[in-house]
């Protein structure tokens, strides 16, 4: 059902140059008028930004303000209504199937199959992601290691606590070794202590070069982004570094810039 | 505590009625709002809220000033169905549900986890609001600013509760001295601080690390780049020297 101009090489990198505007060499999400739309309810608004390769980038926002809506287009599980994005190298719209190869996603519902084994949920990830067997098991026996679950690998996922299978879930979301994770919510529910460790975990992605995409409710981990946008009824209000936002907003901390502009939302939360 | 699950031992009482042996009045006086969202899907809002009255022999009239606050942010939806409302309407139908019999008590478990900063401030202007009624809230949270509101906090951990106080006393009982470093490579300097002999704990607060030294006399030995500031400690570091082994 594809037309002519939609016909275009699935596997090869659209170079960034196609786009506009320009600057973006070192731009792994470039993002330009990205609209979707359910009917007469526009919940992403035109939204434009870029985000660099290595950059932890915080995307906040009230609940319903549109995040995981986006979020979903730039994981190329849904269609943007207008506008266009590119992720990893390749357009969102047009090479969705390549998108979603290059990146990891964790999403707030749903990350590990309950009855399977630690083990076992890491094997059929890495076997999705087409990794050969002893690829998988490499890579297994290290990030045991690494999280200190080499005790747990024949535990059945629903018996862990939930600050540990959002580690377990982070690692399956890496574990392909993407250009880019997206986490949506991460470490909703999670205490603090876990909540600290879960984010240790990201700096070290980061420092791997993994740029990492992020929703959080909780502005201290606002702060820990190297830049944050704050969506508003579909749109981006504000989006800078938390230190420029602070300045700019004379506050003292991420949740009080988050109250100021987030409280200025029309649209009702449905 | 809410007459759901059988203890293998020991006595509870909850506005002075035995769990075991009372829980038929208990479950009369008390409201309970459940981590995961648990009314009818199917329903929608306003079935379910008048569903909850009748099974408590009341109706949505009589106590209609105690969910007012809430229930009037989601009635221009009281057509819909429960399981197509938001996460933030969810949440609110659920507590207008748990307080239409006018409980005594009202048991909380996560009613903010997933919900963004400007609700949760809502809803706990919202509990406030309760407590004036003389309802007692019991509520369960991650967010330790959300703990600091509290009259009082347990810190519960492997089943065991570790400490239960005012928050003031909490703070006040806390036996070492905090500084805050703020730097703007906060990252590199929590793991250097991590390697010294004479870190007892370090962690990231938002902008700024949380150091407590195990001897403060030596704590300019510490070759780091920013400055070290004396801070009142929060309830979140009490938590984290509670919960650190």
């Amino acid at each position: 059902m594809e037309n002519e101009q939609h016909r275009i090489n699935k596997d090869t990198p659209i170079l960034n140059s196609q786009f506009s505007t320009v600057n973006s060499e070192s731009s792994i999400i470039k993002v330009e008028n990205l609209t979707k739309s359910f009917g007469n309810f526009i919940a992403v608004d035109a939204i434009s930004f870029e985000v660099s390769k290595g950059e932890i980038f915080g995307f906040l926002g009230a609940n319903g303000a549109g995040k995981t809506t986006a979020m979903r287009m730039l994981c190329g599980l849904s269609k943007p209504t207008s506008g266009r994005g590119m992720v990893a190298g390749f357009d969102i719209e047009k090479q969705s199937e390549q998108v979603k190869k290059n990146i990891g996603y964790m999403s707030q519902k749903f990350a590990l199959y309950d009855d399977l084994k630690v083990w076992e949920n890491l094997r059929l990830f890495g076997g999705i992601y087409g990794m050969k067997s002893h690829e998988i098991e490499d890579k297994t026996n290290i990030i045991l290691h690494d999280l200190g679950f080499e005790n747990e690998r024949n535990t059945m996922v629903k018996s862990l606590p939930l600050g540990w299978k959002q580690k377990l879930a982070f690692s399956v979301s890496i574990f392909h070794e993407p250009k880019i994770v997206f986490l949506d919510e991460p470490t909703g529910g999670v205490d603090p202590a876990a909540r600290r460790q879960f984010w240790e975990l990201i700096y070290e992605a980061a420092e791997n070069g993994i740029t990492v995409f992020v929703t959080t409710h909780y502005m201290d981990e606002a702060e820990y982004c190297d830049r944050v946008s704050i969506m508003v009824d579909g749109k981006i209000a504000a989006l800078d570094t938390p230190k420029n936002l602070k300045a700019k907003f004379n506050a003292a901390s991420m949740d009080e810039v988050f109250q100021q502009i987030a409280r200025k939302a029309i649209r009702i939360d449905n | 505590m809410t007459t759901l699950l059988l203890a293998d031992s020991g006595k509870a009482l909850v506005d002075g009625l035995d769990v075991v042996r009372d829980y038929k009045e208990i479950r009369k006086r008390v409201g309970y709002m459940p981590g995961r969202f648990s009314l009818y899907q199917d329903l929608t809002v306003e079935e379910n809220l008048s569903f909850f009255a009748t099974v408590f022999g009341t109706t949505i009239e009589e106590n209609y000033h105690l969910i007012k606050d809430i229930y009037q942010q989601i009635e221009p939806f009281k057509k819909r169905r429960a399981g197509k409302l938001s996460g933030g309407m969810k949440q609110k139908l659920a507590l207008s549900c748990a307080l239409i019999h006018k409980p005594t008590v009202l048991f909380l478990d996560e009613p903010t986890t997933g919900v963004d900063p400007v609700s949760r401030k809502e809803f706990w202007e919202m509990l406030k609001r309760l407590k004036q009624q003389g309802i007692t809230i019991l509520v369960s949270t991650p967010y330790m600013d959300e703990a600091s509101l509290c009259d009082r906090i347990a810190f519960i951990q492997e089943g065991k509760i570790l400490t239960i106080d005012p928050p003031e006393k909490i703070i006040a009982d806390f036996p070492h001295k905090v500084f805050a470093v703020e730097a703007d490579n906060n990252y590199e300097i929590l793991k250097q601080l991590r390697q010294s002999e004479n870190v007892r704990s370090v962690f990231s607060f938002g902008d700024s690390l949380h150091v407590v030294f195990k001897d403060i006399s030596k704590m300019e030995n510490e070759q780091i780049n920013a400055q070290l500031k004396e801070i009142k400690p929060t309830i979140e570091d009490c938590f984290m020297a509670l919960t650190d082994n």
